[in-house]
Protein backbone atom coordinates (compact mmCIF):
# COMPACT_ATOMS: atom_id res chain seq x y z
CA UNK A 1 0.00 0.00 0.00
CA UNK A 2 1.48 3.49 -0.62
CA UNK A 3 1.61 6.16 1.28
CA UNK A 4 -0.21 9.16 0.12
CA UNK A 5 -2.53 8.22 -2.45
CA UNK A 6 -4.19 11.04 -4.57
CA UNK A 7 -6.75 10.06 -6.81
CA UNK A 8 -9.17 11.87 -9.34
CA UNK A 9 -9.16 15.67 -7.30
CA UNK A 10 -10.31 18.65 -8.39
CA UNK A 11 -10.12 22.02 -6.85
CA UNK A 12 -12.56 24.85 -7.47
CA UNK A 13 -12.49 28.79 -6.33
CA UNK A 14 -15.98 29.79 -7.34
CA UNK A 15 -16.25 29.38 -11.39
CA UNK A 16 -12.66 28.72 -11.36
CA UNK A 17 -11.48 25.33 -11.54
CA UNK A 18 -7.73 25.06 -10.27
CA UNK A 19 -7.38 21.48 -10.65
CA UNK A 20 -9.25 19.24 -13.08
CA UNK A 21 -8.86 15.58 -11.81
CA UNK A 22 -4.68 14.61 -11.04
CA UNK A 23 -4.15 11.68 -9.63
CA UNK A 24 -0.52 10.34 -8.15
CA UNK A 25 0.58 8.14 -5.10
CA UNK A 26 3.94 8.21 -2.86
CA UNK A 27 5.59 5.38 -1.42
CA UNK A 28 7.53 5.03 1.88
CA UNK A 29 10.72 7.08 0.98
CA UNK A 30 9.85 8.20 -3.01
CA UNK A 31 10.68 11.79 -3.73
CA UNK A 32 8.01 13.44 -6.37
CA UNK A 33 8.50 16.57 -8.12
CA UNK A 34 5.76 18.69 -9.05
CA UNK A 35 6.69 20.68 -12.17
CA UNK A 36 5.00 23.51 -14.14
CA UNK A 37 4.35 27.20 -15.09
CA UNK A 38 2.16 29.39 -13.10
CA UNK A 39 -1.02 28.99 -12.27
CA UNK A 40 -0.51 25.17 -13.61
CA UNK A 41 -2.41 24.50 -10.23
CA UNK A 42 0.42 22.70 -8.26
CA UNK A 43 -0.11 24.71 -4.98
CA UNK A 44 -3.49 24.13 -4.71
CA UNK A 45 -2.84 20.66 -5.13
CA UNK A 46 -0.59 20.88 -2.15
CA UNK A 47 -2.73 22.80 -0.30
CA UNK A 48 -5.44 20.33 -0.51
CA UNK A 49 -3.12 17.60 0.35
CA UNK A 50 -2.62 19.20 3.78
CA UNK A 51 -6.40 19.77 4.46
CA UNK A 52 -6.07 23.85 3.97
CA UNK A 53 -7.89 24.02 0.72
CA UNK A 54 -10.98 22.13 0.12
CA UNK A 55 -11.64 19.27 -2.72
CA UNK A 56 -14.78 19.18 -4.30
CA UNK A 57 -14.02 15.67 -6.56
CA UNK A 58 -12.14 12.82 -5.80
CA UNK A 59 -9.97 12.07 -2.45
CA UNK A 60 -6.75 11.41 -0.73
CA UNK A 61 -5.63 9.13 1.71
CA UNK A 62 -2.56 8.57 3.97
CA UNK A 63 -1.70 5.24 4.38
CA UNK A 64 -5.17 3.89 3.54
CA UNK A 65 -6.67 6.67 6.21
CA UNK A 66 -9.22 8.75 4.11
CA UNK A 67 -8.43 12.52 4.80
CA UNK A 68 -12.22 14.02 3.79
CA UNK A 69 -12.83 16.46 6.10
CA UNK A 70 -10.10 16.30 8.39
CA UNK A 71 -8.94 20.19 9.61
CA UNK A 72 -5.36 20.82 8.66
CA UNK A 73 -3.49 20.08 12.64
CA UNK A 74 -5.16 16.71 12.14
CA UNK A 75 -3.52 16.14 9.03
CA UNK A 76 0.16 17.10 10.32
CA UNK A 77 -0.47 15.19 13.09
CA UNK A 78 -0.96 11.98 11.21
CA UNK A 79 2.38 12.54 9.92
CA UNK A 80 1.97 14.44 6.99
CA UNK A 81 4.04 18.09 7.59
CA UNK A 82 3.58 21.36 5.12
CA UNK A 83 6.11 23.79 4.10
CA UNK A 84 3.71 26.11 2.06
CA UNK A 85 4.74 28.80 -0.08
CA UNK A 86 6.50 31.94 1.03
CA UNK A 87 8.42 30.86 4.32
CA UNK A 88 5.58 31.60 7.31
CA UNK A 89 8.26 31.92 9.72
CA UNK A 90 6.84 33.32 13.16
CA UNK A 91 8.33 36.60 13.01
CA UNK A 92 8.21 37.70 16.76
CA UNK A 93 9.12 34.03 18.16
CA UNK A 94 12.90 33.30 18.48
CA UNK A 95 14.44 30.48 16.36
CA UNK A 96 13.92 27.67 18.48
CA UNK A 97 10.22 28.92 19.89
CA UNK A 98 9.81 28.50 15.87
CA UNK A 99 10.92 25.10 16.26
CA UNK A 100 9.21 24.32 19.14
CA UNK A 101 5.32 25.23 17.58
CA UNK A 102 5.25 22.11 15.99
CA UNK A 103 6.34 19.28 18.47
CA UNK A 104 3.12 20.07 20.56
CA UNK A 105 1.49 16.82 18.63
CA UNK A 106 4.35 15.03 20.85
CA UNK A 107 3.08 16.27 24.22
CA UNK A 108 2.77 14.15 27.05
CA UNK A 109 3.35 10.66 24.83
CA UNK A 110 5.81 8.12 26.54
CA UNK A 111 9.39 9.94 27.02
CA UNK A 112 8.42 13.16 24.96
CA UNK A 113 10.86 15.48 26.65
CA UNK A 114 14.12 13.83 25.47
CA UNK A 115 12.78 12.98 22.00
CA UNK A 116 11.73 16.75 21.15
CA UNK A 117 15.39 17.73 22.85
CA UNK A 118 17.21 15.12 20.27
CA UNK A 119 14.71 16.05 17.24
CA UNK A 120 16.25 19.63 17.90
CA UNK A 121 19.62 18.81 18.13
CA UNK A 122 19.28 16.92 14.96
CA UNK A 123 17.81 20.20 13.36
CA UNK A 124 20.63 22.23 14.57
CA UNK A 125 23.02 19.52 13.60
CA UNK A 126 21.39 19.75 9.92
CA UNK A 127 21.42 23.39 9.65
CA UNK A 128 24.24 24.74 12.48
CA UNK A 129 23.44 28.47 11.45
CA UNK A 130 19.99 27.66 13.73
CA UNK A 131 21.86 26.46 16.37
CA UNK A 132 24.03 30.12 16.33
CA UNK A 133 21.00 32.08 16.03
CA UNK A 134 18.48 29.78 18.42
CA UNK A 135 17.91 32.58 20.61
CA UNK A 136 17.02 35.36 17.89
CA UNK A 137 14.02 36.26 16.70
CA UNK A 138 13.33 34.12 13.32
CA UNK A 139 12.08 37.50 12.04
CA UNK A 140 15.84 38.66 11.19
CA UNK A 141 17.32 36.07 9.82
CA UNK A 142 17.71 36.01 6.10
CA UNK A 143 15.62 34.61 3.30
CA UNK A 144 18.07 31.37 3.05
CA UNK A 145 18.09 31.06 6.83
CA UNK A 146 14.35 31.53 6.77
CA UNK A 147 13.77 28.72 4.33
CA UNK A 148 16.09 26.34 6.93
CA UNK A 149 13.93 27.62 9.51
CA UNK A 150 10.78 26.39 7.87
CA UNK A 151 11.78 23.00 7.17
CA UNK A 152 13.49 22.08 10.27
CA UNK A 153 10.58 23.06 11.97
CA UNK A 154 8.48 20.90 9.44
CA UNK A 155 11.15 18.13 10.33
CA UNK A 156 9.89 19.12 14.04
CA UNK A 157 7.02 16.91 14.19
CA UNK A 158 8.73 14.09 12.83
CA UNK A 159 6.60 13.59 9.47
CA UNK A 160 6.66 10.79 7.58
CA UNK A 161 5.62 13.05 4.63
CA UNK A 162 6.84 16.03 4.06
CA UNK A 163 5.47 18.31 1.50
CA UNK A 164 7.30 21.30 0.19
CA UNK A 165 6.45 24.40 -1.85
CA UNK A 166 8.86 26.12 -3.99
CA UNK A 167 11.81 25.38 -1.66
CA UNK A 168 14.02 27.41 -3.99
CA UNK A 169 12.27 30.65 -4.35
CA UNK A 170 13.94 33.64 -3.53
CA UNK A 171 17.06 31.85 -2.64
CA UNK A 172 20.71 32.45 -3.97
CA UNK A 173 21.45 28.87 -6.05
CA UNK A 174 23.98 27.76 -3.98
CA UNK A 175 22.20 28.17 -0.79
CA UNK A 176 19.02 26.19 -2.52
CA UNK A 177 21.93 23.52 -2.90
CA UNK A 178 22.28 23.41 0.64
CA UNK A 179 18.43 22.92 1.03
CA UNK A 180 18.57 20.15 -1.44
CA UNK A 181 21.26 18.24 -0.05
CA UNK A 182 20.12 18.37 3.23
CA UNK A 183 16.36 17.39 2.22
CA UNK A 184 18.13 14.43 0.60
CA UNK A 185 20.18 13.29 3.28
CA UNK A 186 17.48 12.92 5.55
CA UNK A 187 15.66 10.97 3.37
CA UNK A 188 18.51 9.02 2.94
CA UNK A 189 18.61 8.84 7.29
CA UNK A 190 15.05 8.27 7.91
CA UNK A 191 13.31 7.25 5.25
CA UNK A 192 11.71 10.68 4.23
CA UNK A 193 8.99 10.86 1.93
CA UNK A 194 9.66 14.05 -0.39
CA UNK A 195 6.91 15.77 -2.63
CA UNK A 196 8.32 18.99 -3.81
CA UNK A 197 6.85 21.75 -5.68
CA UNK A 198 8.92 23.52 -7.82
CA UNK A 199 8.40 25.33 -11.11
CA UNK A 200 11.44 24.54 -13.46
CA UNK A 201 12.11 20.97 -13.63
CA UNK A 202 16.15 21.79 -13.41
CA UNK A 203 15.94 20.84 -9.72
CA UNK A 204 14.08 17.01 -10.47
CA UNK A 205 16.42 16.81 -13.00
CA UNK A 206 19.31 17.49 -10.98
CA UNK A 207 18.03 15.47 -7.84
CA UNK A 208 16.24 12.78 -9.79
CA UNK A 209 13.16 11.00 -8.42
CA UNK A 210 10.05 10.93 -10.00
CA UNK A 211 8.57 14.30 -11.74
CA UNK A 212 4.67 15.11 -12.94
CA UNK A 213 4.06 18.25 -14.78
CA UNK A 214 0.90 19.58 -14.47
CA UNK A 215 -0.74 22.50 -17.00
CA UNK A 216 -3.75 23.76 -17.04
CA UNK A 217 -5.02 21.89 -13.57
CA UNK A 218 -3.68 18.54 -15.52
CA UNK A 219 -0.89 16.16 -15.08
CA UNK A 220 0.56 16.30 -19.10
CA UNK A 221 3.57 14.32 -18.16
CA UNK A 222 4.87 12.35 -15.62
CA UNK A 223 7.64 9.46 -15.69
CA UNK A 224 11.58 9.57 -14.24
CA UNK A 225 13.18 13.05 -13.74
CA UNK A 226 16.00 12.17 -15.35
CA UNK A 227 14.47 10.62 -18.91
CA UNK A 228 11.28 13.09 -19.04
CA UNK A 229 12.82 16.65 -17.78
CA UNK A 230 14.96 17.19 -20.34
CA UNK A 231 14.71 17.63 -24.67
CA UNK A 232 11.82 19.30 -26.75
CA UNK A 233 9.46 16.39 -24.79
CA UNK A 234 9.19 18.73 -21.58
CA UNK A 235 9.59 22.42 -23.54
CA UNK A 236 6.59 21.03 -25.72
CA UNK A 237 4.43 19.98 -22.52
CA UNK A 238 5.62 23.03 -20.32
CA UNK A 239 4.41 25.52 -22.92
CA UNK A 240 1.22 23.95 -24.34
CA UNK A 241 3.03 23.84 -28.47
CA UNK A 242 0.67 20.63 -28.58
CA UNK A 243 -2.42 23.26 -29.07
CA UNK A 244 -0.97 24.73 -31.90
CA UNK B 1 0.38 65.66 41.96
CA UNK B 2 0.56 61.98 43.61
CA UNK B 3 -3.03 61.89 43.37
CA UNK B 4 -3.41 62.38 39.67
CA UNK B 5 -0.86 59.62 39.02
CA UNK B 6 -2.67 57.11 41.24
CA UNK B 7 -6.14 58.23 39.67
CA UNK B 8 -4.30 58.02 36.14
CA UNK B 9 -3.09 54.64 36.69
CA UNK B 10 -6.32 53.48 38.25
CA UNK B 11 -8.23 54.67 35.04
CA UNK B 12 -5.54 52.94 32.60
CA UNK B 13 -5.07 49.91 34.90
CA UNK B 14 -9.29 49.42 33.87
CA UNK B 15 -8.60 50.66 30.25
CA UNK B 16 -5.40 48.35 30.08
CA UNK B 17 -7.05 45.07 31.18
CA UNK B 18 -10.14 45.88 28.83
CA UNK B 19 -7.66 46.39 25.32
CA UNK B 20 -5.91 43.04 26.88
CA UNK B 21 -9.33 41.00 26.54
CA UNK B 22 -9.70 42.49 23.10
CA UNK B 23 -6.84 42.31 21.82
CA UNK B 24 -6.20 38.56 23.11
CA UNK B 25 -9.04 37.41 21.02
CA UNK B 26 -8.42 40.00 18.12
CA UNK B 27 -4.72 38.17 17.67
CA UNK B 28 -6.29 34.56 17.26
CA UNK B 29 -9.21 35.63 15.73
CA UNK B 30 -9.39 38.76 13.64
CA UNK B 31 -12.66 39.72 15.33
CA UNK B 32 -13.09 42.50 17.27
CA UNK B 33 -15.17 41.70 20.17
CA UNK B 34 -17.65 43.95 20.78
CA UNK B 35 -19.74 41.89 23.21
CA UNK B 36 -16.91 41.80 25.68
CA UNK B 37 -18.21 45.53 27.54
CA UNK B 38 -21.44 43.69 27.76
CA UNK B 39 -19.65 40.31 29.35
CA UNK B 40 -18.49 42.62 31.77
CA UNK B 41 -21.00 43.89 32.79
CA UNK B 42 -22.87 40.48 32.96
CA UNK B 43 -20.21 39.52 35.42
CA UNK B 44 -21.70 42.42 37.54
CA UNK B 45 -24.93 41.19 37.35
CA UNK B 46 -24.20 37.74 38.37
CA UNK B 47 -23.47 38.69 41.92
CA UNK B 48 -27.43 39.68 41.98
CA UNK B 49 -30.69 37.80 42.13
CA UNK B 50 -33.04 39.36 39.82
CA UNK B 51 -34.74 41.83 40.78
CA UNK B 52 -36.70 45.22 39.77
CA UNK B 53 -35.89 47.47 43.43
CA UNK B 54 -33.47 50.34 43.37
CA UNK B 55 -31.32 48.74 45.56
CA UNK B 56 -29.87 44.97 44.71
CA UNK B 57 -30.78 42.09 46.28
CA UNK B 58 -27.29 40.09 46.61
CA UNK B 59 -26.98 36.74 45.63
CA UNK B 60 -22.87 35.91 45.46
CA UNK B 61 -21.63 39.47 46.07
CA UNK B 62 -21.65 38.85 50.19
CA UNK B 63 -18.83 35.74 49.88
CA UNK B 64 -15.44 36.05 51.15
CA UNK B 65 -13.47 37.55 48.31
CA UNK B 66 -11.24 34.52 48.21
CA UNK B 67 -14.41 33.00 46.75
CA UNK B 68 -15.95 36.22 45.27
CA UNK B 69 -12.66 36.46 42.61
CA UNK B 70 -12.74 33.11 42.02
CA UNK B 71 -16.35 33.13 41.05
CA UNK B 72 -16.74 36.46 38.84
CA UNK B 73 -13.23 35.32 36.89
CA UNK B 74 -15.29 32.25 36.20
CA UNK B 75 -18.44 33.71 35.24
CA UNK B 76 -16.70 35.60 32.81
CA UNK B 77 -14.83 32.91 31.41
CA UNK B 78 -17.53 30.62 30.71
CA UNK B 79 -19.89 32.99 29.38
CA UNK B 80 -16.56 34.22 26.99
CA UNK B 81 -16.17 30.57 26.22
CA UNK B 82 -20.09 30.04 26.00
CA UNK B 83 -20.28 32.99 23.28
CA UNK B 84 -17.29 31.29 20.91
CA UNK B 85 -19.06 28.06 20.91
CA UNK B 86 -22.67 29.31 19.99
CA UNK B 87 -21.71 31.95 18.00
CA UNK B 88 -18.29 32.71 16.95
CA UNK B 89 -17.48 29.24 15.75
CA UNK B 90 -19.96 29.06 12.96
CA UNK B 91 -18.50 33.05 11.64
CA UNK B 92 -14.95 31.37 11.72
CA UNK B 93 -14.35 31.86 8.15
CA UNK B 94 -16.69 34.50 7.95
CA UNK B 95 -15.17 38.42 6.87
CA UNK B 96 -13.83 40.67 10.16
CA UNK B 97 -16.55 42.70 9.16
CA UNK B 98 -19.55 40.25 9.27
CA UNK B 99 -17.52 38.45 12.71
CA UNK B 100 -17.77 42.32 14.18
CA UNK B 101 -21.34 42.59 13.65
CA UNK B 102 -21.98 38.93 14.94
CA UNK B 103 -20.42 40.64 17.78
CA UNK B 104 -22.09 43.61 18.11
CA UNK B 105 -25.75 41.42 18.15
CA UNK B 106 -24.85 39.13 20.72
CA UNK B 107 -23.90 42.26 22.69
CA UNK B 108 -26.95 42.72 22.29
CA UNK B 109 -28.26 39.77 23.08
CA UNK B 110 -26.63 39.37 26.49
CA UNK B 111 -27.52 43.04 27.41
CA UNK B 112 -31.29 42.61 26.50
CA UNK B 113 -30.97 39.40 29.05
CA UNK B 114 -29.81 41.90 31.68
CA UNK B 115 -32.15 44.32 30.98
CA UNK B 116 -34.98 41.20 31.14
CA UNK B 117 -33.78 40.54 34.64
CA UNK B 118 -33.07 43.65 36.09
CA UNK B 119 -34.94 46.44 34.60
CA UNK B 120 -32.40 49.70 33.22
CA UNK B 121 -32.23 51.10 36.27
CA UNK B 122 -29.04 51.35 37.98
CA UNK B 123 -28.91 49.68 41.24
CA UNK B 124 -26.42 50.48 44.09
CA UNK B 125 -24.22 47.30 45.18
CA UNK B 126 -21.71 46.97 47.75
CA UNK B 127 -18.94 45.05 46.75
CA UNK B 128 -15.51 44.64 48.72
CA UNK B 129 -16.89 47.50 51.11
CA UNK B 130 -13.63 47.30 53.15
CA UNK B 131 -11.88 48.13 49.90
CA UNK B 132 -13.13 52.12 50.25
CA UNK B 133 -10.85 53.26 53.12
CA UNK B 134 -8.08 55.17 52.77
CA UNK B 135 -4.90 54.76 52.74
CA UNK B 136 -1.95 57.07 53.14
CA UNK B 137 0.79 56.44 50.69
CA UNK B 138 3.70 59.43 50.23
CA UNK B 139 2.04 61.62 51.88
CA UNK B 140 -1.60 61.10 49.32
CA UNK B 141 -4.58 59.82 50.77
CA UNK B 142 -6.23 57.30 48.21
CA UNK B 143 -8.70 54.38 48.64
CA UNK B 144 -7.25 50.86 49.70
CA UNK B 145 -9.09 50.02 46.31
CA UNK B 146 -7.19 52.05 43.56
CA UNK B 147 -4.29 50.82 44.79
CA UNK B 148 -5.23 47.20 45.18
CA UNK B 149 -6.70 47.69 41.34
CA UNK B 150 -3.70 49.43 40.14
CA UNK B 151 -1.44 46.04 42.08
CA UNK B 152 -3.63 43.80 40.85
CA UNK B 153 -3.34 44.54 37.10
CA UNK B 154 0.39 45.04 37.24
CA UNK B 155 0.25 40.94 38.52
CA UNK B 156 -2.49 40.22 35.96
CA UNK B 157 0.21 41.51 33.52
CA UNK B 158 2.99 40.18 34.79
CA UNK B 159 0.82 36.27 35.09
CA UNK B 160 0.17 36.84 31.55
CA UNK B 161 3.49 37.54 30.05
CA UNK B 162 4.68 34.61 31.89
CA UNK B 163 1.89 32.51 30.66
CA UNK B 164 2.55 33.73 26.83
CA UNK B 165 6.56 33.73 27.35
CA UNK B 166 6.68 30.36 29.16
CA UNK B 167 3.83 27.56 29.01
CA UNK B 168 3.57 26.01 25.68
CA UNK B 169 -0.04 27.52 25.42
CA UNK B 170 1.53 30.87 25.56
CA UNK B 171 3.86 29.63 23.16
CA UNK B 172 0.83 28.22 20.84
CA UNK B 173 -1.20 31.26 20.85
CA UNK B 174 1.36 33.69 19.88
CA UNK B 175 2.41 31.57 16.68
CA UNK B 176 -1.41 31.20 16.15
CA UNK B 177 -1.89 34.73 16.75
CA UNK B 178 0.70 35.87 14.36
CA UNK B 179 0.20 33.35 11.77
CA UNK B 180 -2.78 30.80 12.45
CA UNK B 181 -2.84 28.66 9.11
CA UNK B 182 0.56 28.34 9.14
CA UNK B 183 0.59 26.81 13.14
CA UNK B 184 -2.44 24.78 12.31
CA UNK B 185 -0.53 22.50 9.60
CA UNK B 186 2.05 22.35 12.27
CA UNK B 187 -0.64 20.49 14.17
CA UNK B 188 -1.83 23.52 16.51
CA UNK B 189 -5.60 22.56 17.53
CA UNK B 190 -7.02 25.37 16.22
CA UNK B 191 -10.39 25.10 18.74
CA UNK B 192 -8.33 25.17 21.50
CA UNK B 193 -6.46 27.85 20.82
CA UNK B 194 -9.56 30.06 20.19
CA UNK B 195 -11.23 28.52 23.36
CA UNK B 196 -8.60 29.80 25.61
CA UNK B 197 -8.29 33.51 24.14
CA UNK B 198 -11.98 33.80 24.79
CA UNK B 199 -11.41 32.00 28.55
CA UNK B 200 -8.27 34.19 29.52
CA UNK B 201 -10.74 37.50 27.77
CA UNK B 202 -13.72 36.17 29.61
CA UNK B 203 -11.58 36.41 33.37
CA UNK B 204 -10.19 39.51 32.59
CA UNK B 205 -13.69 40.64 32.00
CA UNK B 206 -14.13 39.67 35.27
CA UNK B 207 -11.72 41.36 36.81
CA UNK B 208 -12.56 44.16 35.86
CA UNK B 209 -16.20 43.86 36.61
CA UNK B 210 -14.77 43.41 40.17
CA UNK B 211 -12.76 46.41 40.37
CA UNK B 212 -15.26 48.77 38.35
CA UNK B 213 -18.30 47.56 40.60
CA UNK B 214 -16.60 47.88 43.74
CA UNK B 215 -14.99 51.41 42.34
CA UNK B 216 -18.69 52.55 41.29
CA UNK B 217 -20.98 51.35 43.64
CA UNK B 218 -23.49 50.73 40.91
CA UNK B 219 -24.70 47.77 38.85
CA UNK B 220 -26.10 48.92 35.09
CA UNK B 221 -26.46 47.42 32.33
CA UNK B 222 -24.45 50.16 30.52
CA UNK B 223 -21.36 49.74 32.42
CA UNK B 224 -19.66 47.54 29.75
CA UNK B 225 -20.19 49.99 26.96
CA UNK B 226 -18.38 52.86 28.44
CA UNK B 227 -15.06 50.96 28.94
CA UNK B 228 -15.22 48.78 25.75
CA UNK B 229 -15.39 51.92 23.93
CA UNK B 230 -12.31 53.02 25.57
CA UNK B 231 -10.83 49.77 25.34
CA UNK B 232 -11.32 49.51 21.86
CA UNK B 233 -9.39 52.65 21.07
CA UNK B 234 -6.61 51.82 22.98
CA UNK B 235 -6.17 48.50 21.13
CA UNK B 236 -6.23 50.34 17.86
CA UNK B 237 -3.77 52.79 19.40
CA UNK B 238 -1.96 50.51 20.36
CA UNK B 239 -1.30 48.86 17.34
CA UNK B 240 -4.45 46.34 16.76
CA UNK B 241 -2.88 42.51 17.67
CA UNK B 242 -0.08 44.60 19.69
CA UNK B 243 -0.84 42.99 23.35
CA UNK B 244 1.86 45.27 24.80
CA UNK B 245 0.68 48.11 22.61
CA UNK B 246 -2.45 47.65 23.83
CA UNK B 247 -1.58 47.52 27.76
CA UNK B 248 0.28 50.38 26.80
CA UNK B 249 -2.12 53.19 25.06
CA UNK B 250 -4.77 51.41 27.75
CA UNK B 251 -2.56 53.65 30.46
CA UNK B 252 -1.92 56.44 27.69
CA UNK B 253 -5.85 57.17 27.46
CA UNK B 254 -6.31 56.91 31.33
CA UNK B 255 -3.33 59.06 31.98
CA UNK B 256 -5.06 61.09 29.34
CA UNK B 257 -8.53 61.08 30.82
CA UNK B 258 -7.36 62.35 34.17
CA UNK B 259 -4.65 64.85 33.42
CA UNK B 260 -7.03 66.57 30.45
CA UNK B 261 -9.80 66.63 33.86
CA UNK B 262 -6.98 68.00 35.86
CA UNK B 263 -5.46 70.78 33.08
CA UNK B 264 -9.04 71.58 31.30
CA UNK B 265 -10.64 74.76 32.21
CA UNK B 266 -13.38 74.29 34.37
CA UNK B 267 -15.84 75.38 31.87
CA UNK B 268 -14.19 72.73 29.16
CA UNK B 269 -14.31 69.94 31.53
CA UNK B 270 -17.70 68.89 30.86
CA UNK B 271 -16.35 68.39 27.12
CA UNK B 272 -13.31 66.36 28.40
CA UNK B 273 -14.04 62.95 26.16
CA UNK B 274 -14.10 65.45 22.89
CA UNK B 275 -10.25 66.58 23.96
CA UNK B 276 -9.59 62.71 24.80
CA UNK B 277 -10.92 62.11 21.45
CA UNK B 278 -9.01 64.43 19.56
CA UNK B 279 -5.77 62.89 20.99
CA UNK B 280 -6.54 59.90 19.70
CA UNK B 281 -7.41 61.32 16.31
CA UNK B 282 -4.18 63.17 16.34
CA UNK B 283 -2.30 59.56 17.44
CA UNK B 284 -3.86 57.82 14.53
CA UNK B 285 -2.99 60.64 11.97
CA UNK B 286 0.52 60.38 12.68
CA UNK B 287 0.99 56.77 13.81
CA UNK B 288 -1.95 54.96 11.62
CA UNK B 289 -0.67 51.43 12.25
CA UNK B 290 -0.60 52.10 15.70
CA UNK B 291 2.35 53.04 18.52
CA UNK B 292 3.68 49.11 18.35
CA UNK B 293 3.31 47.29 15.27
CA UNK B 294 1.92 44.50 15.37
CA UNK B 295 4.68 41.66 14.83
CA UNK B 296 5.99 42.41 11.31
CA UNK B 297 6.41 39.66 8.82
CA UNK B 298 8.39 41.45 6.68
CA UNK B 299 9.39 39.10 3.67
CA UNK B 300 13.05 38.68 3.92
CA UNK B 301 15.37 37.62 0.74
Amino acid sequence: MSLLDVSDIVIRYGRLTAVRGVSFSLNEGDILFITGPNGAGKSSLLRAIAGVTPIVGGSISLDGKSLAGLAPEDIARLGLSMVPEGRHVFGSLSVEENLLVGTGMHVGKNGWRARVASDLEAVYDTFPILRERRNGQAGLLSGGQQQMLVIGRALMTNPRLIAIDEPSLGLAPNITDQVYERLMALRAQRGLTLLIVEQSSTRAVMTGGRMVLMRGGQIVLEGDAREVGTGDQIQAAYFGYEDH
Amino acid sequence: MLQIVFDALTLGSLYALGALGIALIFGVMRLVNFAHGDVIAFCVFALLWPSVDAVAIVFAGNLPWYLLIPFVVLVGAGLSVLCEIVVFRRFRDASPATMMIASFALGFVIRYFLLMLFTSRPKSISLLPALSQPVEIFGARLPLLQLITIVTTLLVLAGLTIFLRRTRFGLEMRAAAENFAMARMLGVRANRVIMLAFALSGALAGAIALIFGSQTGTADIQMGAAIMLMAFIATVIGGLGSLGGAVLAGFLLGAASVVMQVVLPVDARPFRDAFVYGAVILVLLFRPQGLLVARGTKERV
